[in-house]
């Protein structure tokens, strides 16, 4: 039986509605449940769980490197990101350093993902509110960067690219060639996308003083990323607690107080101008050297040596049929994903396989505060409200 | 970070505040594990949140751990963060696996309801006090808790 709400003794004249999981504006297959008087939602109730793969149960059965692309499919709107805190995990498992070079394509390339999760949460909450054009524009310009994905690593969104201990190859020559031809154009094209937005009386109207929390409220329904940024709490992990050497980077959190949809918006928007700073840093100081640590029996070898060494052999043997061991312990590796802080827990017993590997989805926390956005307004502003929580249904269901 | 469990300001206070709170404590690459005595739960979780020089108000996770066979078969594991001072704790309860159950944070949290009931569905450790204790993920009718470690991966129970 799917959830549904009791009316209220007392509420006789109330509808109880369910809104989705097909849904247009539901942003894959989210339900909700509302109970309406007229036009205004009294109360709401989310139901989840139609795109439940058990992923945290198919972690304890793969080895870690095979994990890596379960990690693709959670939120497969920003892939790299996923990706990175996976390794990121299992590498502070393994006390395993990682060379400069590796650590910087791993920051230019998920900033771009950054970008990309953003442009398709504006253009969807763009369509959503009426603005088809926006939804046009950022697709086109999403195009650009899953192309220069494509060319990395050879899939435009399930990439599976960052591997544990570095990259799983050197980006192909000219790479970096697409990469400035896109930081050349965007910063014209966000100016478009406000021009369009910004100031556009209509998406005032429609976002101003609606869906607001508060600081405060904003802390403790466990809200991350720009949904709390947009209320005002300067916390972003890249500056607080820095990984990948995100400290060496130049780029302002950006923070907004309105605390409502208009503020939330403000603040994407002005991450992707950050992201594209961070982007163009990453490319001018691009330092040279190997992508892969040098730790022969946890990463896989080069084709070539394989050809060549006979230990190189048996250790893609040993990889591939056994895996690695890292030591007994537990760790969390929180990083900021576009949707907040997406956290990995993963406990080792000492076996090839995770003991347990729990993924903290800040899509699944940031779900909890839209009952508390929702109710008491317009059933029109629903729409608005699940456009700037930012979720993805694929990393909410796991 | 810090890296010596001797000096960590957050197990300091909490011994002073009360001497029976933390049971174990380990460390672990600079991360630190507390574990919490039951009953004084919701106590400590109340004094690491409102205590002016810690101030743990987010919890970013709550999650749980199945140790079958051993017993007390299950941990819950919460995961605070202190903006003020950029740390996280680990917090660790252990609790048994006949009949589990656990208090529920929601009241110091509002963020713990959708992880508690997560764990409900997909452990089975029933959360005393949660206002809506109803399956999340897996449908209603269910049986079965898929994350326990007797519950087989692939096939038919």
């Amino acid at each position: 039986m799917p959830v549904t709400l009791e009316r209220i003794p007392g509420h006789e004249d109330s509808v109880i509605l369910s809104m989705g999981p097909q849904h247009p504006s539901t942003h894959g297959v989210l339900r909700l449940v509302l109970e309406l008087e007229g036009e205004t939602v009294v109360r709401a109730l989310y139901d989840i769980g139609y795109l439940h793969t058990g992923f945290e149960k198919s972690f304890e059965s793969k080895t870690y490197n095979q994990g890596i692309t379960l990690t693709d499919r959670m939120d497969y709107l920003a892939p790299l990101s996923n990706n990175l805190g996976f390794c990121l995990a299992t590498e502070k498992l393994l006390n395993l350093e990682i060379p400069p070079r590796a650590q910087w394509i791993r920051v230019l390339l998920t900033e771009l993902t950054r970008i990309q999760s953003h442009l398709v949460w504006l253009g969807t909450h763009a369509i959503d509110l009426g603005a088809m054009s926006v939804f046009l524009y950022c697709f086109r310009e999403r195009e650009e960067i899953l192309h220069i994905f494509e060319a990395v690593s050879g899939q435009r969104m399930m990439t599976s690219y960052f591997r544990i201990g570095g990259l799983a190859l050197e980006p192909p020559l000219g790479w970096l060639k697409g990469v400035q031809k896109f930081v050349k154009s965007f910063p014209a094209r966000i100016d478009e996308y406000e021009a369009l937005l910004t100031r556009n009386p209509i998406w005032l109207r429609r976002t101003q003083g609606v869906g607001y929390i508060s600081a405060e409220d904003a802390i403790a329904y466990g809200l991350s990323g720009p949904s709390l940024r947009g209320s005002g709490v300067d916390y972003d992990i890249r500056k607080k607690e820095p990984y990948s050497g995100y400290e060496k980077f130049d780029f302002k959190v950006s923070c907004r107080t309105e605390g409502d949809v208009y503020g939330r918006y403000l603040a994407r928007v002005e991450e992707m101008r950050q992201s594209l700073r961070i982007v163009n840093q990453a490319m001018e100081g691009l330092p040279e050297g190997p992508v892969k640590a040098n730790a022969p029996h946890i990463v896989m070898p080069d084709r070539e040596s394989m050809k060549t060494s006979i230990e190189a052999l048996i250790y893609h043997f040993k990889i591939v049929t056994e895996g690695f061991h890292p030591p007994v312990g537990e760790v969390y590796q929180a990083i900021e994903s576009p949707r907040g802080e997406l956290g990995f827990y993963m406990v080792s017993d000492g076996s090839p396989k995770p003991f347990r590997c729990h993924v903290r989805a800040p899509s699944f926390a940031n779900l909890q505060a839209l009952p508390k956005l929702i109710e008491g307004r317009l059933i029109a502003d629903v729409v608005a409200c699940i456009g700037t929580i930012d979720i993805v249904l694929g990393e909410v269901d796991r | 970070m810090t890296a010596d469990l001797d000096t960590h300001p957050a197990l300091l206070k909490l011994r002073e505040f009360d001497p029976q709170a933390v049971e174990d404590a380990r460390i672990f690459r600079g991360e630190v594990t507390l574990y919490v005595h039951r009953p004084n739960f919701l106590r400590t979780c109340e004094f690491l949140r409102d205590d002016p020089s810690l101030r743990f108000n987010f919890l970013s996770d709550v999650t749980a751990l199945d140790l079958y066979p051993q017993e007390p078969r299950f941990e819950v594991v919460y995961h605070l963060l202190s903006m003020q001072s950029v740390q996280r704790l680990r917090l660790k309860v252990r609790v048994g696996g006949d009949d589990p159950h656990m208090e529920s944070a929601i009241p110091l949290w509002p963020a713990a309801n959708a992880f508690e009931r997560e764990i409900f569905d997909l452990f089975g450790i029933k959360f005393e006090g949660h206002p809506f204790l109803r399956r999340l993920l897996m449908p209603e009718e269910w049986e079965g808790h898929p994350l326990r470690k007797d519950y087989p991966t692939e096939g038919y129970r």
